[in-house]
């Protein structure tokens, strides 16, 4: 059986991934059909190229400045500072960018990318459908057909944002296939892809897949962690103490923590604990998988025994995926990022104390990262600095929250 | 390789009766696992020259409708990497001629341990690998070990591949290629055949390997018609779809089952002995 490489020496740099196949050290990689291959080749080159080019970083900026709204505020958290009693708090406001989530920083970069390879459709997949509802966006603004694939499951608990996709033009194809969740999604967006190679273009919504989505992604939400560190800056002359993201995938985590990997700063990735570690039930790959290959990359996998993918549970549906990006699976073996995991209800608790004490109704995805807030700051002392990455905002979520609680609308 | 080697000596024989071969597809373990060993150990009879054994996975990406449901039927009736060697070793209790083929995904062998598995693949009688998820670029993971091992690499070759990939693809590829008739998934469309025999002069270019052609090759007539251009003609999807026909309601096999799907055998393999 695979053993997993931990591995606590430190590195002069852990921003230096992934090297020229794609691997983060045992993760990452290129495991795909060889149908796919030629393709991802193509990919790789032109996205070397638009890094390089200027024209396509200045609309990158511009549409991420003035359709987006960026910078997002870096805001202080007064009020649950104060409730909480410790540590300072900051919220990374991405969830005001426009659609509602960080997904859009990713979905406009790859758009960027495939008009500038001569794409002429999109197709994607969704959990919670911030990403799907991203793309949609890009769709339309840029003017390309979209196609997006949902799990069946999710598409009766995310009924707002399948409806978002609907009005902004893009086709739904509900994904009945293994539990009809994030990863069916995945493999049926994949088949597509394999089957459309000449004209498709794949917007993947997180930092996993075979190379180069991983680092594309993770360069496209960086754009978070460098505002976060310049504003942080402006605001306290200091860099934070600790950093403190949800992660599903992990796409709002490493734009978070990619530019901070260097500095002496704290770093937290939580995992969805589901209904808690010890059962069965969870979608915490690096809390409770192993090394495993699937959707292109090797990472953290939830498996059983003979490589079969189990699958996830969470209530948040953004969540809910069996495996994480493979820098995360690299920066979890080194130790320089440290991975807990936050259960159903404590996300939930943490969901109504944020509407609560702050008036903002967040996700249930950044609500993980606020259990675990909520668990540190008053641990800390008053000097301390905590960022949350505030990824996306709660409306999508209302009807699960009120199922949870029990509450007929 | 030497002379005991299946697939080389299968295609020998092939080329002295002056046709095609008829390559077959079942997943190992679906319906259950004694249905599939029974009809493992009779698709040589009813006109099978090759065996190509899908090892179940819970995420065929590169499967349609019908190989996925094949793959969870046997999953739920137990199917594992290890039942699937165990069949094979069975199997060449009784068959020492048939070459076998496994063809899946990567995982279930990460996790087996890929030297431990080429080691156990060999003892249990396994010809070659075909691995849907591993190009080149990924070699040193499984490939390397088991061409090592005695084990053949058997490579998909796609309508995207042109001449630059298709020489990297032909490195390190043994006993015969599966050329990929179309670009997509199992099951699904069908290609033109004159398309693949253009198709297939290209990449005769650069080997001397046999080419077996797959994806999209349903009835007797598609069968009949791959053969004129190529060595070997693969159908999975097709009796797939027969098993599938003969289940009951809570899908366990009828007992006509077997009869009705080595008979579709017997008449694909009609096409090239005609």
């Amino acid at each position: 059986m695979a053993s997993t490489t931990r591995n606590p020496e430190p590195l002069e740099s852990y921003r230096s991934g992934p090297d020229d196949h794609g691997h983060f050290g045992l993760f990452g990689g290129r495991f795909v059909a060889e149908t796919l291959m030629p393709l991802i080749l193509d990919l790789e080159a032109a996205y070397t190229a638009a890094q390089q080019s200027p024209e396509f970083q200045r609309d990158f900026d511009y549409y991420a400045a003035h359709y987006t709204g960026r910078p997002s505020p870096l805001y202080f958290a007064k009020s649950l500072t104060e409730s909480l009693g410790g540590a300072k708090i900051y919220f990374k406001r991405d969830e005001l960018n426009h659609t509602g989530s960080h997904k859009i920083n990713n979905t406009l970069g790859q758009i960027l990318l495939a008009k500038r390879m001569g794409k002429s459709r999109i197709i994607a997949e969704t959990g919670a459908g911030q990403h799907g509802v991203a793309t949609a966006t890009v769709c339309a603004l840029f003017d390309l057909p979209c196609v997006v694939y949902m799990g069946a499951t999710d598409i009766e608990r995310q009924a707002p944002n399948v409806f978002r996709m609907k009005l902004l033009g893009a086709e739904i194809v509900p994904v009945t296939s293994g539990t009809g969740t994030l990863k069916d999604a995945m493999n049926d967006a994949l088949r597509d892809w394999v089957a459309n190679v000449a004209d498709t273009f794949y917007i993947i919504g997180t930092v996993a897949g075979p190379h180069p989505y991983p680092a594309m992604v993770r360069d496209f939400q960086s754009i978070i962690g460098r505002e976060a560190k310049e504003q942080m800056l402006a605001a306290e002359g200091r860099l934070p103490d600790t950093l403190v993201a949800c992660i599903g995938g992990g796409s709002n985590a490493m734009g978070l923590f990619h530019p901070f990997l260097d500095d002496p700063v704290q770093i937290v990735g939580v995992e969805a604990g589901g209904y808690g570690i010890e059962t069965d039930k969870h979608a915490a790959s690096l809390t409770g998988g192993r090394p495993g290959v699937l959707h292109g990359n090797r990472t953290y996998l939830l498996q059983n025994e003979d490589g079969q993918i189990n699958d996830a549970h969470s209530i948040s549906a953004g969540l809910d995926y069996p495996g994480i990006g493979p820098e995360h699976a690299w920066l979890h073996d080194h130790g320089r990022v440290d991975y807990v995991s936050v259960t159903d209800s404590e996300a939930l608790e943490a969901f109504q104390l944020c509407c609560r004490t702050e008036g903002i109704i967040p996700a249930l995805e950044p609500a993980h990262a606020l259990a675990h807030v909520a668990k540190i700051a008053p641990t800390m002392d008053k000097e301390q600095i905590i960022v949350m990455n505030l990824c996306g905002r709660g409306d999508k979520d209302i009807f699960t929250v009120a199922d949870a609680l029990g509450v007929e609308i | 390789m030497s002379s005991d080697d299946r697939i080389q000596s299968t295609f020998e024989r092939l080329r002295e009766e002056g046709r095609a071969g008829l390559v077959t597809f079942v997943t190992a373990g679906d319906p259950d696992p004694e249905t599939s060993q029974q009809l493992m150990e009779r698709l040589p009879d009813a006109g099978a020259d090759i065996i190509e054994l899908g090892m179940p996975f819970s995420d065929p990406m590169a499967d349609g409708p019908a190989i996925q449901a094949a793959n969870l039927r046997a999953l739920a009736s137990g199917a594992s990497l290890r039942g699937t060697l165990d069949m094979v070793r069975r199997f060449r209790e009784k068959n020492r001629h048939t070459p076998v083929i496994l063809m899946g995904y990567f995982n279930p062998i990460y996790q087996y341990g890929p030297s431990h598995f080429v080691t156990d693949a060999v003892a249990a009688g396994i010809d070659g690998l075909i691995m849907v998820d591993l190009p080149p670029e990924e070699d040193q993971e499984l490939c390397d070990p088991a061409r090592t091992a005695g084990l053949h690499w058997v490579r998909l070759v796609t309508p995207t591949s042109n001449e630059d990939r298709l020489k990297q693809v032909l490195q390190n590829t043994s006993g015969f290629i599966y050329y990929v008739s179309i670009a997509g998934i199992t099951g699904t469309r069908s290609a033109a055949v004159s398309s693949i025999g253009d198709a297939l002069t290209a990449v005769r270019k650069h080997t001397q390997l046999p080419i077996a052609v797959g994806f999209g090759i349903n009835t007797a007539e598609q069968v009949r018609a791959t053969g004129e251009v190529a060595d070997g003609a693969v159908v999975g999807s097709a009796i797939i779809r027969e098993i599938e026909n003969n289940l009951d309601e809570s899908g366990g096999a009828k007992p006509e089952l077997l009869d009705r799907v080595t008979g579709l055998v017997s008449d694909l393999s009609g096409g090239l002995r005609r």
